[in-house]
């Protein structure tokens, strides 16, 4: 049986705040867009955010909504529960294979987001054990407690603003302490590098209170002496001990996570020989970090280049958001980890690009994607939330990189 | 907040359970308390939730009518008949394990 052709101007493959907000600007311009997302209801990981900001809180959710709704206005078709599993160019179309069916268009944007980065522990395919994202969902999206009183392992940005959300959803955390070192961990393990880490953050901070933990990072940093002089029972951010000089060496149970057994840890990320003592929880977030979610890209026929301050491998990208491939742009953390409020921004400017190409914004194409890269760089430079040092840098050598390989004409 | 959701009726290993519809089945076991979706194709090991968002494959189950499917995905629907992942016989996997 020949599958049903669906064909629209632009494909949008997911529906997060990237994808939404191209959607409803490529709408506005006149293209018939169809966004296809595999999560039973739109908004992408935008709805299970929630940061205090400023005295107030930025809540996902409610800008999802709004976004949402505009595209619903616009006749925007939003398809969600679709996964989308192939693409293949024939004669200027794209073909877009998806659970339910084949859709068509001549443009496809790829705002398929990031994932996150496993952390293999001893232990990690107990039922209870899951990626800090996981528990994030389940409480801020599906209102289920992932358990009755967690551990959190593993220290990046991601990992603290979920603990202060899960804190304010009133899930019990018994820590935040560090990987088990070895060569899966990686730095990730070792107490200074954290230090470091939320040295890094504290001016970034999304509440306050992180800038709070910034302060004191910086204030044992200056001391000299880093990780030895932090505490070794933790210190308390919000309600959470956060324990840098503490590892999980192994997660326990038999048929679900009943404890985890933690160590004290010297400078270098050693286990203290005899100071393993367990530690009663019922679940574990693993927080290993985000990557862009690239595979379609990859499917698509996009090149790769590999930026670790944007989360490892990612299509290669100019910054009209276009892909070398005809037809194929990207936009949101499939480009790099970065919060929502870039993606959004990265959202609008991937639909300029789009309509510019499309011949639909006439004379003034080039000037809307020039207002639109403005936009975007404006938004990142006062994103209070950033996953790693070095992103405007990283960015402008991507963007040099393909001037050099595709502008230059080769 | 999801006010007003209707409760619905379903079952898991033939265990009569109710959750909200829409919700992934995923989220309606674990709110009864159910970690264990899958037991692992080769070794039975237990196996839960890992992502939530699709990503992973861990949650994999079955629904009668739908085949398998990943529950953190596949909204709750009245009267579905859910099963654990199985075990398969080992000359499926076709490795000998210790
Ligand atoms: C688990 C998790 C938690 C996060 N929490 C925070 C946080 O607290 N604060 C913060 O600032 N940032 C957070 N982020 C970063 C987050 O990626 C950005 O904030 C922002 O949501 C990125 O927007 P996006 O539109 O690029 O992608 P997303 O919001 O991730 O949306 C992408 C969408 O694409 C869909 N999709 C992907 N592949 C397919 C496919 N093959 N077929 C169909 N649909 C597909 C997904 O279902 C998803 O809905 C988190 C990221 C993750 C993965
Ligand atoms: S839990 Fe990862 S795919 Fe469902």
């Amino acid at each position: 049986m020949k599958p049903k052709l669906q064909q629209t101007d632009l494909i949008i493959v997911g529906a997060g705040p990237a994808g939404l907000s191209a959607a409803t600007a490529a709408a506005d311009n006149g293209l018939s867009v169809t966004v296809i997302d595999e999560f039973p209801e739109p908004g992408g990981r935008m709805l299970g955010q929630f940061h205090e900001e400023q005295g107030h809180w930025w809540v996902g959710k409610r800008i999802a909504d709004e976004l949402i709704e505009k595209n619903r206005a616009q006749g925007v078709s939003i398809r969600c529960g679709v996964s989308v599993y192939g693409m293949l160019k024939v004669d200027q179309l794209w073909e877009v294979s998806t659970s339910h069916g084949t859709w068509t268009a001549p443009r496809v944007l790829l705002a398929t987001g990031a994932a996150e980065i496993p952390m293999p522990t001893c232990g990690w395919t107990l039922p209870g054990v899951m990626s800090i994202g996981a528990a994030q969902v389940m409480t801020n999206v599906h209102y289920v407690k992932p358990g009755k009183r967690g551990l959190i392992i593993g220290v990046n940005v991601l990992a603290m603003a979920i603990a202060r959300e899960l804190s304010v959803s009133g899930v019990m955390l018994a820590g935040i302490v560090l990987p088990p070192g070895g060569p899966l961990a990686g730095k990730a393990a070792l107490p200074r590098n954290n230090l470091q880490v939320l040295m890094g953050l504290s001016h970034l901070a999304p509440s306050p209170i992180l800038r709070f933990g910034g302060k004191i990072a910086y204030a044992l940093g200056m001391a000299g002496i880093v990780s030895s002089l932090f505490p070794r029972r933790g210190i308390k951010l919000w309600d959470i001990p956060l324990k840098l000089r503490t590892a999980a060496v192994s997660i326990n149970g038999t048929d679900r996570v009943e404890s985890v057994t933690l160590a004290d840890v010297n400078a270098k990320g050693e286990i203290i020989a005899g100071s393993e003592r367990e530690e009663a929880v019922d679940f574990v977030a693993l927080a290993g970090g985000l990557y862009p979610l690239a595979e379609l890209a990859s499917v698509a026929g996009c090149p790769f280049i590999y930026t670790p301050e944007l989360g490892g491998h990612l299509p290669l990208h100019s910054e009209r958001m276009q892909t070398p491939v005809e037809g194929l742009y990207v936009a949101g953390n499939i480009t790099g980890v970065e919060s929502a409020l870039v993606a959004m921004a990265q959202g609008q400017l991937a639909a300029a690009s789009i309509c510019s190409d499309a011949g639909v914004l006439g004379e003034d194409g080039d000037r809307k994607v020039v207002e639109a890269i403005g936009e975007v760089q404006r938004v990142r430079a006062s994103a209070l939330i950033q996953f790693h040092p070095g992103i405007p840098e990283a960015r402008r050598k991507i963007y040099r990189m393909w001037q050099q390989t595709y502008e230059a004409g080769v | 907040m999801k006010s007003n959701r209707d409760t619905v009726s379903f079952t898991f290993n033939g265990k009569p359970l109710t959750g909200y519809r829409g919700e992934p089945i995923a989220a309606a076991l674990l709110a009864a308390g159910i970690r264990t979706l899958r037991k692992h194709e080769e070794s039975g090991n237990p196996r839960g939730l890992y992502c939530a968002i699709g990503h992973c494959m861990e949650c994999r189950l079955s629904v009668q009518g739908k085949g398998i499917v990943r529950s953190c995905l596949t909204p709750l629907e009245d009267g579905m008949t859910v099963l654990e992942g199985q075990q398969l016989a080992n000359e499926i996997t076709g490795r000998k394990l210790p």
